[in-house]
């Protein structure tokens, strides 16, 4: 090897100083505006932190793509879930009549919205695409309050940070953060293709993020929990996918 | 020693610093998005043209290989283990890697002419008779000429300019196409492709190309000296420092 000459090895010095210096400047300013997700702290976490970092700056407002109605999929696929609990069943044979979905945390008035007080307030419809992350899709229409208003008549806090969610199974919950729970596409989805969501979709309520992956729609949506940390749900990495060894954010 | 010190001095770096470092870590990001895309791939073998394309249609191709889920057909009779999990956090990881270290090579090879120089085919070459004139070389096995110790030939700098300015490009394009978010942002990135799944499709046949790339590029140091290209490109240089082993270039 040839000797390594004084300047190398300063300007070398001065190099890995400065980089070290802005990595660890980048890392506050990434905590300061709530850049690093919940599971950027464990293995490929700096990757998942550029990854919602760069798209949380670019796309905090963006709108998902929708289509028009010829796209609709003639062919939709629902998907398999795990076997319906005993729970789900009673609610399925008595046609959802008792269904309810608790809003509680961070807000003003904890609620309790029955499937009819839900659809009473404003509802939209929208023609997206649902992408699973194992490469499958498909488009369809979806009608559902968006969870904004569900948001508003509950009176959330403005230290919410992110919304936890959970399905009727066991151990299905996931959460987003308020980029996503206060987007206008983000629907409590109770209709699919002008009649009701089928049970195979999601029904009677699924919560659609449809700038997100599949499976951040979480399915059977029966509680709805605003907070200002993500640590003590779960084992704190935000939501039950990462415990699984999926990231949490499913935005790519 | 100052004669030895000045022989040194004249014998041309091979390879500079920026493009050694970049090489090498472009290979291990490489290969992570490779191993970590065909893990996903697993996961739904089949392929389709358009904005949608799931189970219940039909695809365009579907690779003859198991799957690991269970909702998919694939006539085989198990169902391998499910490897997305850490398979996707690596794949975009290695994507940043792939992605920084490329705007760094890239910066670099503009400000250090390295595009220019090195990469670019030579003016005399910008005809086909010299892209034929030099595989019927290869196909000859004719050995090298002594400017190619110290330079790429037409070829060379037509694959390599084509794998830089063509494929990584088109790959990473085709791959953000997938993301719902980024074409949230930015739709034209996947209408101007003609749909989700064409990305998809494209982004597979693009990291097969890629792999050809690979294949090609180490079968051809293999062939043209094993040890000497892996010195050129870890230490830079392309000739033993010593005398003694001179005789080895010719």
């Amino acid at each position: 090897m040839s000797p390594i000459s004084r300047r190398k090895l300063i300007t070398g010095g001065l190099a890995a100083t400065a980089g070290v210096a802005g990595l660890a400047a980048a890392d506050r300013l990434a905590h300061r505006y709530g850049l690093v997700p919940p599971d950027g702290r464990v293995c490929f976490g700096a990757g998942e932190t550029l990854t919602y970092a760069a798209q949380r700056l670019l796309t905090r407002h963006s709108q998902a793509r929708e289509f028009p109605r010829s796209m609709i999929s003639k062919t939709p696929f629902a998907n398999e879930v795990a076997p319906p609990s005993r729970e789900f069943l009673r609610h399925q044979a008595a046609g959802f009549a008792d269904w309810r979905l608790a809003v509680d945390g961070m807000v003003a008035r904890p609620m309790t919205f029955s499937l009819a007080d839900i659809k009473s307030l404003p509802f939209r419809s929208q023609i997206t695409e649902v992408a699973c992350e194992e490469g499958w899709s498909y488009i369809a229409e979806w009608i559902g309050t968006p969870l904004v208003e569900v948001l508003n008549e509950a009176g959330v806090l403005p230290q919410a940070r992110y919304l936890v969610y959970y399905s009727i199974q066991p151990d299905w919950w996931e959460s987003v953060d308020m980029a996503d729970a206060l987007h206008p596409q983000t629907l409590l989805t109770w209709g699919m293709n002008d009649g009701d969501l089928p049970v195979g979709f999601g029904g009677p309520l699924r919560l659609r993020v449809p700038r997100q992956l599949g499976y951040k729609s979480v399915k059977y949506i029966t509680r709805i929990t605003a907070t200002d940390s993500l640590q003590k749900f779960g084992k704190g990495l935000g939501s039950a996918s990462p415990e699984g060894g999926y990231a949490w954010y499913a935005g790519i | 020693m100052p004669a030895t010190t000045l022989s040194r001095k004249t014998e041309a770096t091979r390879h500079t610093a920026v493009v050694r470092v970049t090489h090498w870590i472009t290979v291990l990001a490489f290969l992570a998005l490779l191993i970590t895309g065909g893990e996903i791939v697993i996961s739904h073998p089949r392929f389709y043209w358009g904005e949608v394309g799931n189970v219940r249609t039909t695809p365009a191709f579907t690779l003859p290989i198991p799957s690991s889920r269970d909702t998919v057909p694939t006539g085989y009779g198990y169902v391998m283990p499910d490897q997305n999990g850490w398979s996707r956090y690596l794949h975009f990881e290695a994507a940043w890697v792939l992605v920084l270290t490329g705007v760094v090579y890239g910066i670099a090879g503009v400000w250090s002419g390295h595009f220019r120089k090195d990469l670019l085919p030579e003016r005399r070459d910008w005809r086909w008779s010299a892209y034929w004139q030099r595989m019927a070389r290869y196909l000859r096995r004719a050995p090298l000429d002594a400017r190619e110790d110290r330079s790429y030939n037409v070829l060379q700098r037509t694959a390599y300019i084509a794998v830089i300015f063509v494929l990584f490009p088109l790959v990473i394009w085709t791959g953000l196409a997938m993301s719902p978010s980024f074409t949230s942002a930015f739709p034209l990135t996947v209408i101007l492709l003609g749909g989700r799944q064409t990305a998809r499709t494209l982004h597979f046949f693009l990291s097969w190309a890629l792999l050809l790339f690979l294949v090609v590029h180490v079968t051809m140091v293999a062939l043209s000296g094993f040890r000497s290209r892996m010195r050129a490109m870890i230490t830079g240089r392309i000739a033993e420092p010593r005398s003694a082993d001179a005789g080895e270039q010719i």
